[in-house]
């Protein structure tokens, strides 16, 4: 009785612990960033099965060109990676012909000389400043930042740049600002140097979408996301597969080993022994064999 | 299973082991001996040799890509990442790789506290898996600098700071460390070259480590001695190969789910912003595995301070064999100390928690107390539990417990009581 005491307290006593472990695990993982709750967007890239959809990607890529690329970098990425698969997908053609609207010195030749040339797909995408002092200076003392692996730099990724795209407003009151420096709910610190950048209709799609604010920004926002991780489709896709696989895999080892298992120990050939060292003893006890015992 | 010496079949076998015994070496290792009561927190040690040449093997392939120098490091991972054919598999695979290398020792090592396979005669068995463990630890820290993000060089600024505390010569040799008056190329360029050396260290101290494990034998979950070559041990191969197999493909699945499905939530986003000594980030934290020590780090008030502390709680578990002097291994049997070893764990991930927070407040308070408890547990408890603490009866063998199991025992009686016709409760 007080055996089972002892054993019914150890296990509550475990339990205890154990609870305490988990409840501290889930403070801290929850407690970590979640002081500033995101705007809640459904992204089809998100899960386990999550791609992009290439429409929204090409739309990115337009409000890109034509509302980011003025100060914001993407120097990690060509434009042969347009056209390539999981992206958002532009024909050769359309890739090659979007190179082409862009200018960059090359060089130099047999002569020598430094020359400007059209950007092929090879290229990467040509940045508006040469470098980073000049995106400062010209930026009122605020780097933008390069947009490559925007959406992995950032705690939140693809919701907390949707948030900020949508987060700009009236500053509460008493809020001080200064000159070029605006208000934003979701900006750590809540002061940014970026004027809001985008509003309904500040780009025109051609096909069909209405280019309202949120429209724009979770078509760039999911842009983003693609240029940070260009390969996100494949990644799924090969991460499912080989989950897949390994559950097959795991089900044929864990037979196996049962098998190989038996032929040393089963808990029957256990109590079989156990029934022969006790046939031993009662036999040398007795004087006589029990064999019809069992 | 025996230990008789081993003779090739075949001439050819036999002429080449005479000259080297590899063959001896491969048959001893099939054969070895191994308590037949190991539980899956043993299988731990195939994982671990699993991980390490994951990490070597990606790493190699890394290296043919990566460009050691400040101004390409970061664009050079980017190329991998994009350009690199399955660059991203691989590295997420050695990025994660670090992650679950510790997750897994963690595990192993608390194992051992538990089961108190640190005990004699497998002090040395523990004293190189420590050694291993202070290796792993450089070679993850030198390792996150590398891609030259943000935290990577302010890490190294922070912990290569930590040894100008050493009074007098602490300058210089932080100094030394760099290669220059703050951390830059020079200090990328070594860490590399150290990141490539230290792994092949490892290894070699793994072979130390199975070495010195199969003098003694493994420990197992009842902690007493087991019979060699009896009934209580199987052979190596195939019995424990395949269930550590099994349960080495259950932790890869873990660890590709990482991969494939979350390979940077165990990393820190700023890490994904080059590297710039003029910009500190807001919080400068390592790698979720070392946090214990960096809450320990912080929460000592002198700098010299913390980093003897911090250091201390590493080197302290090298003294654990003779700080435990109690002479049952496992906790089953020592009902007190199986709890203390409870609290330690939530104080070591208390400390983990504490070490990701910045230190005010609550949070500093907190890291001082815990600090004071992991010392306390070692330096303290320990000693006495080992003299005071009433542990409960040793079983014979390991066969033992298999006889006591509810249900076998009964059986035996009821079947002798129906033959004898009368109790036989005394039997036992």
């Amino acid at each position: 009785m007080k055996e089972k005491t002892l054993v019914h307290l150890n296990n509550y006593y475990k339990k205890t612990v154990i609870g305490i472990l988990m409840s501290a695990i889930s403070f801290s993982a929850f407690s970590e960033e979640k002081k500033i709750d995101f705007l809640e967007t459904n992204w089809s890239f998100e899960g386990i099965f999550g791609t992009f959809d290439r429409a929204s990607l090409q739309r990115g890529y337009q409000v890109y060109q034509e509302v980011c690329s003025g100060c914001h970098s993407v120097q990690y990425l060509s434009y042969r990676n347009l056209s390539e698969k999981g992206g958002p997908e532009f024909s050769v053609e359309e890739a090659k012909a979007i190179a082409s609207q862009f200018e960059l010195e090359d060089g130099p030749n047999s002569d020598g000389e430094m020359f400007m040339r059209s950007a092929r797909l090879s290229d990467h995408f040509v940045k508006p400043y040469p470098n980073v002092e000049a995106s400062t200076a010209a930026n009122g003392g605020a780097y933008p930042p390069d947009m490559s692996v925007l959406a992995k730099a950032r705690a939140g990724g693809a919701d907390y740049i949707y948030s900020l795209l949508m987060g700009y407003g009236e500053p509460p009151a008493g809020f001080e600002l200064d000159d070029g420096v605006y208000y934003n709910k979701y900006m750590p610190g809540n002061k940014i140097k970026m004027s809001e950048p985008i509003s309904d209709e500040i780009v025109e799609y051609s096909d069909g979408t209405q280019p309202t604010k949120s429209q724009i920004a979770k078509d760039v926002t999911a842009f983003l996301v693609w240029t940070s991780e260009p390969h996100l489709e494949s990644q799924h896709k090969m991460g499912f597969k080989t989950i897949i696989y390994l559950i097959i895999l795991i089900t044929l080892v864990y037979m196996s080993k049962q098998k190989v298992w038996s032929r040393f120990s089963s808990k029957t050939k256990e109590e079989d022994e156990t029934f022969d060292k006790v046939e031993r003893v009662i036999t040398e006890y007795e004087g006589e064999d029990p064999k019809s015992f069992k | 299973m025996n230990e008789e010496k081993y003779i090739p079949k075949s001439k050819l076998g036999q002429w080449f082991d005479s000259r080297l015994p590899l063959l001896t070496l491969s048959y001893h290792l099939q054969a070895y001996p191994t308590p037949k009561n190991l539980n899956y927190w043993w299988t731990f040690g195939g994982i671990l040799t699993f991980c390490l040449i994951t990490q070597i093997v990606t790493g190699l392939v890394l290296a043919m890509h990566y460009v050691a120098h400040v101004d390409h490091a970061f664009k050079s991972i980017e190329h991998i990442m994009r350009n690199v054919n399955y660059g991203w598999l691989i590295r997420y695979v050695h990025a994660n790789g670090a992650s679950m290398f510790f997750l897994a020792v963690y595990i192993h090592i608390f194992r051992s506290l538990f089961y108190g396979s640190y005990k004699a005669p497998r002090e040395v068995i523990w004293i190189i898996g420590l050694l291993i463990y202070i290796l792993m630890m450089a070679t993850a820290f030198m390792g996150y600098v590398l891609p030259w993000g943000q935290m990577s060089f302010w890490g190294a600024t922070v912990i290569t700071n930590l040894f100008s505390a050493i009074p007098f010569i602490g300058e210089s040799i932080t100094t030394w460390l760099w290669g220059g008056y703050s951390v830059d190329n020079p200090t990328l360029n070594r860490f590399y070259s150290l990141h490539y050396l230290l792994p092949f260290l490892i290894f070699g101290l793994v072979i130390l480590h199975i070495w010195a494990l199969h003098v003694p034998g493994n420990n197992n979950p009842l902690g007493i001695d087991v019979k060699k070559n009896s009934n209580e041990t199987m052979p190596f191969h195939p019995y424990m190969v395949m269930k550590d197999l099994f349960a080495l493909l259950l932790f890869i699945t873990l660890f590709l789910w990482f991969v494939f499905f979350a390979p940077n939530v165990l990393g820190h986003p700023d890490n994904y912003i080059e590297a710039n000594p003029i910009v500190t980030p807001s919080h400068i934290v390592p790698e979720w595995y070392l946090l214990p020590f960096y809450a320990i780090l912080r929460a000592i008030p002198s700098k010299l301070g913390g980093v003897i502390f911090m250091f201390a709680a590493i080197f302290i578990l090298m003294l654990l064999p003779w700080l435990d002097t109690s002479k049952v291994r496992s906790a089953i049997f020592r009902p007190i100390y199986k709890k203390f070893f409870w609290v330690l764990v939530f104080t070591v991930i208390l400390l983990g928690y504490l070490g990701a927070k910045p230190p005010e407040g609550i949070y500093l308070i907190l890291s001082r107390l815990a600090t004071a408890y992991y010392f306390m547990h070692f330096l303290i408890l320990l000693p006495i539990l080992g003299r005071y603490e009433k542990t409960d009866p040793l079983p014979m063998s390991i066969s033992d417990p298999v006889l006591s199991k509810p249900g076998v025992m009964d059986k035996v009686k009821k079947a002798a009581s129906e033959y004898e016709g009368e109790n036989v409760g005394s039997f036992k």
